[in-house]
């Protein structure tokens, strides 16, 4: 009896759990099947056709505008990853005044909601004339992502031996040798989930963009809700898709990798 | 002896979790009001068989009886036992008085006789006005007062105690043994408690069943299972032995011959024990017991060299080498003459101090145990 | 031990750790939003910023127009979380109690729909809500109605859209807080009398509230801000604060009506993360992801 209740319960619980995945994939499912569609307009299925991938390669402005998204994600990634990796570093080691400042002024990009931090920036930008485009993109990007990027590596430092630094220093390294040679490999996980999480956060954001972009500089999520007015065609749907099929086949593969025993 | 009511009876019962065999075949009944210890090393099935009887595991096979009535279809909240958990357990977001309180909360019982008892119970536990704290403001030994306080409330029949003293240091734990021996006595309800620490077992229990890879090796007082184990993981687990691969070759009386790899020795023999000629037995002596001369014994011949001397506070250990390379181990008080480094010496015992096992048993099954390992 | 020794200077460590983040942090966090508290009180002539004090706009922001979006926008960021609440636990407690190879492949499945733009998935939803969609293709089918029905373009579109892509972040953190859970606790409240449904709300609830409450947090604010959600889903007949900001900055061109009702919004931010602060929560888990 206890048993036959313990697996009613977990069957319901497992038909639950697929349930919400049914939930969340299924939009994408449909945009997979829509970038084969030979309509135009992603209403109803009319038939299938590879038109639309074969047709990408010429379309420059949303190849532009993906290659906008992946620049822009990488530079800021960068700027964000080295940024927030030297501050938790140096919040965790040092004290000092002012820290208190720095930890409420990292917590504001997280906690207030984008559009108020996308219309403060477009604000500072306009008043510091900084050029709207990509540079203004770079910078705004940056600036949301180093506070998660920090958080990252300060899980990571949490469990950091501070005494293996104290022992490279011992064994006649000096700060800069021993950060390179001892703290940074240790960290180094929690410095690629933070980077990986900034450049996931900047390929995907709207909002920001929305409000720091400048004529002529399109990301593909721009370029998606400005095709969302008059209906988004199935070619944006062909590159999604391809996409898609990218980032899953490394995420799999990834994970594949993970579970090989590591040497040493 | 007098007539003892069985409290907690388990018939036969199997654990088995994916392809590992966690309790084989075991039969044991636990007695009203006595303290029964489930000894033996890490991954011997001693702890899951308390979570069989509290509930939070169920037996692949066999019967679990408390008080008579089958409960391996029981929910723990169903059942009159309580645990003392091994990292205690308290919820952290309650405080002592709520912790303590839960069991008779859950039953409904009324809110006057809950602060009664709440406060009874603290005071059994020596931790009055304690209430209003949280169970992250004490220390170790506080803790495992009221996680022993929150169970007991509960009268329950049999209080399962999971290495309650694990997390304790030396001086605390040897305290709380001490406090917990004379609770069980005070408050007459069946203790079933859970170590691997030998000494605590033999310090707190009535008796001891020695648990060895999911088997039942010894059920016994602990005067009997440190005297006469009746398996060489037994002996060699409880305390300091040593152990002697032997045959039997003559027994006259209750006196036994028995010849070891190198010499000759005495021992008895159990009665009502038969052996087959030659048969291979282990024979066990404590190092107390080991004795020794310079002349030759009558029945005995094993000569051996004493290689060094530990001094243990007031006890000093010799550790004696044979001709076939084993160590045998001599203790003594201070007060005692002690052999000299580097001296020749016989050994010998009274035959009553050794016992001899049979290893068929123990060996086959431990084949059985290396075959079904895949022979690791 | 050397007898005279210079204290060993850290400042130049400390300044090239701690000094590029503190830069930025003051000139494109604290400045910007120094700057929008300014704007809030400034005027314009319809087009520019004109540098004339006033506290107009925040009169403003008392209409009756905008009382109904402010409305509109508190209902679904409120229906939102709870409903991330009430359909998250169970999927986040499922994943917890699962083995460990079963939680990261559960996990990596949860992420996975992240990579893929919301705006492009919300198109999704478009496709399968509309007129001839599949919902309403399946209810014509079962013969269930008799037209297609205007489900897109609803406030429940709105709502299912916000759900959709914000559940994840409700998912998180319940998720890390009932994985924290020691299964003891669970074990000892069962042992003292409680059965499954007293242990949860006793033991299980409580000690997971932290995690309620910076799902909600993370789930409550941005919902107030996603203007693109009530776009797409909404068809702009479902105003929220984030639109109403939107078109101050964009079509509307009233910058410092936008910038006062960015200042209402932060307001109330400050409420709900003090409470949330005192209430023992943790910063940082507001920034799991």
């Amino acid at each position: 009896m206890r048993n036959r209740r313990k697996k009613f319960g977990s069957v319901l619980s497992n038909i639950y759990s697929y349930l919400v995945y049914l939930f969340l994939y299924l939009p994408i499912f449909v945009v997979l099947l829509f970038s084969f569609n030979t309509s135009k307009r992603n209403i109803v299925f009319e038939g299938f056709t590879f038109e639309w991938y074969l047709r990408l390669p010429d379309n420059d402005s949303l190849l532009n505008a993906y290659g906008n998204t992946l620049f822009v994600g990488c530079i800021s990634t960068v700027i964000a990853t080295v940024i927030g990796t030297l501050a938790s570093y140096g919040m965790s080691k040092y004290k000092f005044k002012g820290k208190g400042i720095i930890d409420i002024l990292l917590y504001i990009p997280v906690v207030i909601p984008e559009i108020v931090l996308g219309i403060s920036l477009l604000a500072i930008f306009n008043l510091s004339n900084v050029p709207m485009g990509l540079t203004s993109l770079i910078i705004a990007h940056a600036t949301f992502s180093i506070p998660f990027v920090v958080f990252t590596v300060n899980a990571r430092l949490a469990g950091f031996d501070r005494s293996v630094e104290e022992a490279a220093m011992d064994l006649g390294a000096g700060r800069l040798k021993t950060f390179f040679t001892v703290t940074l490999p240790i960290i180094m996980p929690g410095v690629i989930s933070g980077a990986f999480l900034a450049f996931t956060l900047s390929v995907d954001d709207i909002i920001i963009s929305f409000f720091t972009t400048g004529p002529g500089s399109n990301t593909f999520p721009l370029k998606v809700m400005e095709l969302t007015k008059t209906g988004v065609t199935p070619d944006v749907y062909a590159l999604t898709t391809i996409v898609f099929i990218v980032t899953v086949a490394v995420t799999f593969l990834s994970q594949r990798d993970k579970k090989k025993p590591v040497k040493g | 002896m007098e007539e003892r009511r069985a409290i907690v009876e388990i018939k036969n019962v199997n654990k088995i979790f994916g392809e590992n065999h966690v309790v084989h075949d075991l039969d044991l009944t636990i007695y009203e009001g006595e303290f029964l210890t489930m000894l033996g090393p890490s991954g011997c099935g001693k702890t899951t068989i308390l979570r069989m009887i509290g509930g939070f595991e169920e037996p692949s096979g066999g019967q679990i009886l408390v008080e008579g009535e089958r409960v391996e279809e029981k929910e723990p909240f169903e059942r009159n036992v309580n645990t003392v958990f091994q990292s205690y357990a308290l919820f952290p977001h309650m405080d002592i008085f709520n912790n303590v309180a839960y069991g008779l909360k859950m039953k409904k019982v009324k809110k006057e006789e809950i602060s009664r008892r709440v406060k009874e119970m603290l005071a059994l536990v020596q931790l009055n006005g304690f209430e209003k704290r949280y169970p992250s403001q004490l220390s170790g030994g506080q803790k495992q007062r009221v996680a022993i306080a929150r169970a007991l409330i509960n009268r329950p029949k049999v209080l399962l105690l999971d290495e309650p003293l694990g997390a304790l240091d030396l001086k605390l734990r040897k305290e709380m043994q001490l406090e917990l021996k004379n609770l069980q006595k005070k408050l007459g309800i069946t203790f079933v408690y859970v170590t691997h620490d030998q000494e605590e077992a033999l310090a707190m229990s009535d008796r001891i069943a020695v648990m060895n890879q999911g088997y039942l090796d010894q059920l016994d007082t602990p005067e009997k299972v440190y005297e006469k184990p009746v398996t060489r993981f037994v002996a060699d687990f409880i305390g300091e032995s040593n152990i002697f691969e032997a045959t039997m070759s003559e027994i006259t009386g209750n006196t036994a011959s028995i010849g070891l790899e190198v010499g000759y020795a005495l021992g008895l023999a159990e009665e009502g024990v038969t052996y087959a000629p030659s048969e291979m037995v282990y024979a066990c002596v404590r190092p107390e017991k080991v004795l020794f001369s310079q002349e030759t014994i009558e029945g005995f011949n094993i000569k051996g060299v004493v290689r060094e001397q530990i001094y243990v506070g007031n006890i000093i250990k010799s550790n004696v080498i044979i001709a076939n390379g084993q160590t045998v181990k001599i203790s003594r008080l201070d007060i005692d003459e002690v052999p000299k480094v580097g001296e020749r010496i016989n050994l010998y015992w009274n035959s009553d101090d050794v016992v001899i096992m049979k290893s068929r048993g123990y060996q086959i099954r431990s084949v059985i145990e290396n075959a079904s390992l895949g022979g690791n | 031990m050397k007898k005279n020794y210079k204290a060993r200077n850290k400042t130049i460590p400390l300044l090239t750790t701690v000094s590029p983040v503190a830069v930025w942090l003051i000139l494109l966090v604290a400045a910007p939003l120094l700057y929008v508290l300014f704007l809030s009180f400034l005027s314009t002539d319809g087009y520019n910023v004109v540098f004339r004090f006033t506290f107009d706009n925040y009169k403003n922001l008392i209409n009756p127009t905008y009382m109904e979006i402010y409305a509109n926008s508190f209902l679904i960021a409120f229906f939102t979380t709870l409903i991330c609440i009430l359909a998250g636990y169970p999927f986040a407690y499922h994943m917890a109690l699962a083995g460990k190879k079963k939680k990261a492949v559960m996990m990596v499945m949860l992420m996975v729909p992240f990579w893929t733009n919301s705006l492009i998935r919300l198109n999704g939803w478009k496709t399968i809500l509309g007129k001839t969609g599949f919902v309403n293709t399946l209810l014509l089918n079962l013969e269930m109605i008799h037209e297609p029905v205007e489900i897109l373009y609803t406030r429940g579109a709105v709502l299912l859209g916000m759900v959709y892509t914000l559940i994840p972040y409700m998912i998180l953190p319940l998720f890390a807080s009932i994985d924290k859970l020691d299964r003891s606790l669970l074990e000892a409240s069962n042992d003292l009398g409680a059965n499954k449904v007293k242990t949860f709300l006793h033991v299980t609830l409580p000690l997971t509230f932290a995690g309620i409450f910076s799902g909600s947090i993370m789930i409550f604010i941005p919902s107030l801000g996603y203007f693109f959600v009530s776009d797409i889903m909404g068809g702009g007949k479902s105003q929220l604060i984030g639109n109403l900001i939107e078109t101050q900055f964009k079509a509307a061109n009233n910058w410092p009506l936008g910038a006062s009702l960015s200042m209402m919004l932060i307001f109330l931010i400050l409420i709900m993360v003090t409470v949330y602060k005192k209430s023992g929560g943790n910063m940082e888990d507001l920034g799991v992801m």
